[in-house]
């Protein structure tokens, strides 16, 4: 019995995939253990459904559906996931490019089958595999990711990238900091900062700011040959970055402009 | 879909009721006359005095010309091109010869010179004119064969067409008679996108168009789409051009209703103000408005297609109002032909 979990935000395409699982059931047994109605509401539910196979709708409100592939991929035993799409040609593309399982809508049994059949073999994808897949989409369709996630326990947590007020590199791991807490990313600030140059700037070496949340600059009380003469004043958390000498014009300039 | 021919491009003579067409016309005859009056003159103080003087002259035979062009425009229409502009070069003739001798016997000299010479300035300036209208309206053809090919492409939005499918795929089994009824809809959807778009359609079977389209969206989204439709001062009767209502409702659903979690209320406002017939959609802003080319692309195609229809006359304009996307469209309200020529009566889809 393969545990499917459905997310699609139609209900009549939610109910169409229902009735074609029920049509292949000779061939491949199944039962149907959740189903969402958009990307958010699937990261929610799918990791206590134990889920095996994802059928995933890709042009669902809130977020796109590479996107929640990239944050279910941080589950421990997450499922395979099969994209389903009417009409998306910059996804498709991207698919192909990353050997990507995918079904055309409306969706025929017989294709339905064989997909499942090759996602029980396969697994679930490699998160690398995704990344890729939608860095590809990014590039063609403008779209970036709207979420950083953490996998805690078995569960994923979302911060909104509009959430974020810095992000800075320390060791292994970048900080995220929202006003509330601190989270750590496992990701590279070169790699963040490609992704979302537009929204960030970079004050210094190891860190990049929200623009947004840029509220002023303190000078700073430095005595020594120190690097940092400026200090960014941040909406919503008490704490001061410098700013790095080499950065300084750059930053002030950028911030001026918004 | 009942369709009317009143399409001035026709006969190659232009609509002379039309602001955008007068405005060339006042604009045109101007800048010869100055041209003419630059050749002649032999300095600076000279122009001024020359230019005067033809203003004097010319500016009474221009608007009496056009006036008259106006009021006799339905007759025009009617005419081949040859003959209409044959009527036109006499009228201008016409008006030329009594304003010259009426300035004449004002002033007891002649003023612009002999009257065969004045006469033939205004034939000239006539058939150089109607020569340019005609190009104007030619070099608009082609782009209206090409601009209705571009519209259908982006008309029939293929992540509609499959989802429209799968959805009504989902009903068969369930539903057969919905199901039946949602084809159908389809059917008759993809009969206007397909039809020929040069030709004005009433309001009332765009009003038609635009529910069977909004079922079928209904039947895909169902509750996150709520439509509030305001026709009460919606003249039936009114003709405009096909394919700019329904692609403003899809625009609205596409583009404010598909990327919302929360239900999406779109309204649908169609009224007529005096003269003018006013159609506003409105639906609740999202990014993917700003960002997404494709609702430019889609806005773009139907000031396009207004503009081919009403020239200057009609506009469109998109603007954000709070958190709401609003699209408006003015234009003339023209009622349909009282007996029209059988149009009427053909293929209207069954209410």
């Amino acid at each position: 019995m393969l545990r499917v979990f459905i997310a699609d935000d139609e209900a009549p395409a939610r109910a169409r995939l229902r009735e074609l699982l029920e049509d292949i059931g000779a061939e491949l047994q199944t039962q149907v253990v959740g189903e969402a109605r958009n990307g958010i509401e699937a990261i929610d539910r799918l990791p206590a459904s134990g889920a095996q196979v994802l059928l995933l709708d890709i042009e669902m409100p809130g977020m796109h559906g590479l996107e929640v592939a990239r944050h279910i991929a941080r589950l421990a035993s997450g499922p395979a996931v099969i994209f389903v799409t009417a009409h998306d040609r910059h996804a498709v593309e991207a698919f192909e490019l990353n050997a990507l399982d995918y079904l055309l809508k409306p969706v025929r049994a017989a294709r339905l089958a064989a997909a499942l059949k090759r996602a029980q073999a396969a697994g679930p994808p490699a998160a690398k595999t995704l990344e890729t897949a939608a860095d590809q989409l990014r590039e063609t369709d403008g779209r970036g990711r709207t979420h950083f996630s953490l996998a805690e326990r078995n569960r994923i947590v979302l911060v909104p990238v509009s959430d974020v007020v810095y992000l800075k590199a320390e060791q292994k791991y970048v900080t995220l900091r929202t006003r509330e807490r601190e989270h750590l990313v496992d990701e590279s600030l070169i790699a963040l900062e490609r992704e979302f140059g537009e929204r960030f700037v970079r004050i210094h070496r190891n860190c990049i700011v929200a623009r947004d949340a840029v509220r002023g600059f303190e000078r700073a009380t430095a005595t020594e040959d120190d690097e940092a003469h400026w200090l960014v004043v941040l909406e919503g958390i008490p704490e001061r970055l410098p700013v790095s000498r080499r950065q300084w014009a750059m930053v002030r300039a950028l911030v001026a402009q918004s | 879909m009942a369709s009317i021919n009143q399409n001035a491009l026709s006969n190659g003579l232009p609509d002379f009721r039309n602001l955008g067409v007068i405005a060339r016309v006042l604009v045109g005859v101007n800048l010869l006359a100055l041209g003419a009056v630059l050749a002649a003159s032999s300095g600076w103080d000279d122009l001024l005095d020359r230019l005067m003087l033809a203003a004097g002259f010319i500016e009474p035979i221009l608007l009496a010309s056009v006036l008259l062009l106006v009021i006799l425009s339905p007759m025009l229409v009617r005419m081949r091109f040859v003959a209409g502009a044959s009527a036109v070069l006499v009228l201008v003739l016409a008006v030329t010869a009594v304003a010259y001798d009426g300035v004449a016997r004002v002033f007891g000299v002649p003023v612009g010179g002999e009257l065969a010479r004045v006469l033939l300035l205004a034939t000239m300036a006539t058939i150089m004119l109607l020569g340019y209208l005609r190009l104007a309206t030619k070099a608009y053809s082609p782009a209206l064969a090409e601009a209705r090919l571009q519209a259908l492409q982006a008309r029939i939005r293929p992540h509609f067409l499959f989802n429209s499918l799968n959805a009504v795929l989902s009903l068969v089994r369930r539903d057969p008679v919905r199901a039946e009824r949602a084809l159908e809809d389809l059917a008759d959807l993809f009969r206007t996108l397909m039809s020929d778009a040069r030709q004005f359609v009433l309001l009332a079977d765009e009003i038609a168009l635009l529910e069977r389209y909004a079922s079928i969206e209904q039947l895909r989204l169902g509750e996150r789409l709520r439509i509030v439709w305001d026709l009460d001062a919606a003249p039936s009767d009114a003709i405009l051009p096909p394919l700019v209502l329904q692609p403003l409702l899809e625009n609205a659903v596409y583009h404010g209703v598909e990327p919302s979690i929360e239900p999406a209320d779109v309204v649908v406002r169609i009224a007529q103000h005096g003269d003018r017939l006013r159609v506003l959609v409105e639906n609740p802003f999202s990014d993917r408005h700003a960002h997404h080319a494709g609702n430019r692309m889609a806005i773009e195609n139907i000031r396009e297609r207004l503009m081919l229809f009403f020239d200057a006359e009609a506009r469109l304009s998109a603007r954000i109002e709070g958190k709401r996307y609003i699209a408006e469209i003015e234009m003339p309200y023209r009622p349909a032909p009282k007996a029209p020529r059988g149009a009427i009566a053909g293929a209207r889809p069954e209410g």
